[in-house]
């Protein structure tokens, strides 16, 4: 098959099989789950594929794989819709693919598939276990099936449609079709068990959230047709039209391009979840966990870096490498405070998923920092290890969830939060497989030297902006790397080292195959994949390995930018906060005993609290927009221009035709024309009544009277036409 | 020659004798022979002026021809109806014969 052709239809198969689970299969759980991995596979299959044959083609950045087709006519000419896959598009297809199938896979075992049915389980909440009688007669609590297992399968296979759309695109616009679609997914997903409040309310959240994002990404769309006359890739991204955008002034001293950029990247900042936006995500932890590492590693989030990566010649447009523009100095400084911002907060959460929503928007602020510094690759390879890494880290945290969620039905203490690390402790025993794979990730995510896929990416964005002298950047990013080694380790330790502090930690119990051969297969990549970009300048050990994916990727780009000159002192940065992050948490956190609270809350005392409480930014936009929101819409509109207004209004209106009515009724119609219909009918019988004995059936009285009007009428016409 | 005036002061008094027989006699077969009391008149009245005006054109006597035929049309349809009144009602007292009434 051409590979064009091949492209086109990646994202086919998880959209038949989302409408294939709700219309035919949904009664049918193993078949449901059948036709959704079996659609993960076929996209996963043909990815690969495409990803093999694009490594074939040289120089791919200048003949990447593109067909399109005219979509949509606009008065001459047609709005063309197709798909690209370019270097970029090779190296996201593939960590999409990897992870949206092993979701998918996981996915079997998280639901519980192959467990009986709940006792009491109702659709829309978590299934609260089964209770098996085995041969002995003994009653045991057993996890049981999710009750609404076949529609879970259905929305996953949707997203893996919009993120699958948005990657093979060669446009804006069915790029923001996927994007969109993915809004919907996560809204669906966040809010699975929507019979839970606050599920339901994180859906509205992060729907509510995004959207103010996509708004300023589709004005940016709608700026961008109009400056230009077309949505497509290639043709944005050729000399001639990035120059003309580069030259043309927009407002505020913004070029055309880096008003686009900027207009472009507020739809990134509510997808990737930085911050001012980020508030959506770490209640987003509401979904099941699969849907976790769906939205935040895998798809989503990585959506909104993907979007920035994709649009990044047109935000450089007016970049002349001496000095950042304004929209890159916005994006640097907006993924940099982010980096750091939420790397805080990660340090003080319990919530094992919720750390690692605050990591996710802390990495995703390195991504976005990167990209506003023009370190263009290393903003990719960050992209790519992260979906890894953080794919592996969610999925082992859910198989942490689930191994402590079957503790505490062995235990039936119902009060043990699964979710809560002080609750954990010495899982490493009980769960050895989760335990190293998480460790992996783990490792990855804070930068462990040399062998970790995150070390090296890492490593190059921290060069990137020390190289390019932004060092700002550099010592806020290198700040955010020591805590995420910190909270990283804080994680490790509090979950798996030391001893169990609960029962039901004591009781956990290691998960089933579909769920621990995913994390494998994704710590392979978690620690192989840095080696495809060790620079080839670094000491010792570079360019033993070509430094495949910077040439790659790089390529895609009009230039190959240059690789930055190694300098000793990132890397340096890079091992110390690492290492030191680390030793840090283990340091503080591998002992802690039960019921103990957490040992940093006495030192760092308020500051511990406004952590916790994540700098109160929920408060705050409760505060400054959702309470004014109600307000507007209860008491302003609600009540006073709806009730009030333009129900006055109407009321008057009413009440003037009312009264209006039943003055004609009484004063017209009731006497005038009622009076002059009656008058009519009555006086007609009265007449009739008055001259009915005229008729007396004699036939001479009838002949006399014709007598005696002819006389009395012919002597009339006599008088007076011969008389007179 | 007897003048004219003389056939029409006749023809006058036949028909008003006719009108009155019409509307005065209680029998229908009275009443109908008063009809043709009126008729006649008519005729000499049509025949009079025919014979005193321009004998050449004979419309007088046609239209005396043609009354003639209508009288005894209408006498037959008249008796006719009388004697199904009689036959049903057993009277040809005109003023009793009103059911063509309201």
């Amino acid at each position: 098959m051409a590979t064009e052709t091949l492209i086109w239809l990646i994202p086919l198969p998880p959209l038949l099989a989302f409408f294939l689970i709700i219309l035919f299969t949904n009664k049918n759980k193993a078949l449901s789950h059948w036709v959704g991995v079996g659609a993960a596979a076929l996209s996963w299959l043909g990815s690969m594929i495409v990803f093999i044959r694009a490594l074939k083609v040289e120089h791919l950045g200048q003949h990447p794989f593109h067909s399109a087709i005219n979509w949509l006519p606009t008065a001459d000419t047609w709005l063309k819709i197709g798909v690209l896959i370019d270097p970029v598009g090779a190296a996201t297809l593939f960590f999409v693919a990897w992870t949206i199938f092993m979701i998918f896979i996981y996915s079997v075992g998280y639901q519980n598939y192959g467990q009986p049915e709940g006792d009491h389980d109702i659709k829309g909440l978590p299934p609260h276990g089964a209770t098996v009688i085995d041969p002995n007669g003994h009653k045991h609590k057993v996890p049981s099936i999710e009750p609404m297992y076949s529609r879970f399968f259905a929305f996953l296979g949707l997203f893996a449609c919009g993120m699958y759309t948005l990657v093979v695109s060669d446009n804006l616009l069915t790029m923001f079709i996927g994007w969109e679609i993915m809004g919907l997914c996560s809204y669906l997903l966040i809010g699975f068990w929507y019979g839970k409040e606050s599920a339901r309310n994180a859906a509205i959240k992060a729907f509510m959230t995004t959207r103010i994002g996509d708004v300023f990404m589709l004005l940016g769309i709608a700026f961008l047709y109009t400056a230009t006359g077309t949505l497509s890739f290639r043709t944005i991204f050729s000399e001639e039209v990035l120059r003309a955008l580069a030259t043309t002034p927009a407002f505020f001293g913004f070029s055309a391009a880096g008003a686009i950029g900027l207009l472009l990247f507020i739809g990134t900042v509510g997808k990737s979840a930085q911050w001012p936006l980020h508030v959506w995500l770490p209640d987003a932890m509401e979904g099941p966990t699969p849907v976790s590492a769906m939205i935040h590693a895998a798809t989503m989030v990585s959506a909104g870096v993907y979007a920035v990566i994709r649009m990044f010649p047109l935000i450089t447009a007016d970049f002349s490498g001496q000095g950042l523009t304004p929209t890159m100095s916005i994006i640097a400084f907006i993924g940099a405070f982010t980096a750091l911002f939420a790397a805080t907060i990660a340090v003080a959460q319990n919530d094992i998923k919720r750390v690692l929503a605050y990591s996710t928007i802390s990495q995703l602020g390195y991504m976005i920092a990167a990209l506003g510094i023009g370190a263009y690759v290393a903003g990719a390879f960050h992209l790519v290890t992260h979906a890894f890494f953080k794919a592996l880290l969610f999925l082992g945290s859910g198989s942490v969830i689930h191994g402590m969620e079957h503790g505490v039905l062995h235990t039936g203490d119902h009060n043990t939060d699964p979710q809560d690390m002080f609750n954990m402790g010495g899982l490493r025993r009980k769960m050895p497989i989760t335990f190293w794979t998480f460790l992996i990730g783990g490792f990855a995510l804070s930068g462990f030297p040399i062998l970790t896929a995150g070390f090296w990416s890492k490593d190059e964005i921290l060069a990137d902006a020390f190289g390019h002298g932004h060092l700002v950047v550099f010592i806020v990013l290198a700040l955010a790397a020591l805590l995420t080694a910190f909270y990283t380790m804080r994680q490790i330790s509090l979950t798996f080292l030391g001893e169990p502090r609960t029962k039901a930690a004591e009781h956990a119990q290691e998960t089933t195959w579909t769920m621990t051969v995913p994390l494998i297969i994704l710590a392979v990549f978690a620690i192989s994949y840095g080696w495809v970009g060790i620079p080839e300048n670094f000491p010792i050990i570079g360019g033993l390995i070509p430094n495949w994916f910077h040439e790659f990727v790089g390529s895609t780009l009009a230039e190959i930018p240059e690789g930055v000159g190694f300098n000793i002192v990132p890397l340096v940065t890079s091992l110390c906060v690492a290492l030191g992050g680390l030793f840090l948490g283990w340091l503080v956190y591998h002992n802690v005993k039960t019921d103990a609270s957490d040992p940093l809350k006495k030192p760092l005392g308020p500051i511990h609290t406004l952590l916790k409480k994540k700098y109160y930014f929920d408060e705050i936009y409760d505060f400054l927009f959702v309470k004014p929101a109600y307000w507007i819409a209860e008491t302003l509109v609600s009540k006073w221009m709806d009730n009030g207004v333009i129900d006055g209004i109407l009321h008057g209106i009413a009440w003037v035709g009312s009264h209006l009515g039943t003055l004609l009724r009484n004063y017209i119609d009731a006497p005038v024309v009622n009076g002059f219909g009656d008058l009519v009918g009555e006086g007609t019988k009265k007449i009739g009544a008055s001259m009915r004995p005229i008729q007396s059936g004699r036939i001479q009285y009838y002949m006399l009277t014709s007598l005696v009007v002819l006389i009395v009428v012919g002597g009339l016409l006599y008088y007076l036409l011969v008389l007179a | 020659m007897v003048p004219l005036s003389w056939y029409l002061t006749l023809s006058a008094a036949l028909f008003n004798i006719g009108l009155f027989g019409v509307l005065a006699r209680r029998n229908a077969v009275a009443i109908l022979l008063g009809i043709e009391l009126m008729l006649n008149a008519v005729n000499i009245n049509l025949v009079a002026f025919w014979r005193y005006g321009d004998p050449t054109v004979i419309t007088g006597q046609v239209f005396a021809i043609i009354v003639f035929a209508v009288a005894a049309a209408e006498v037959a349809v008249g008796l006719a109806l009388i004697i199904s009144v009689y036959r049903n009602r057993s009277t040809v007292i005109a003023n009793d014969i009103d059911m063509l009434k309201w």
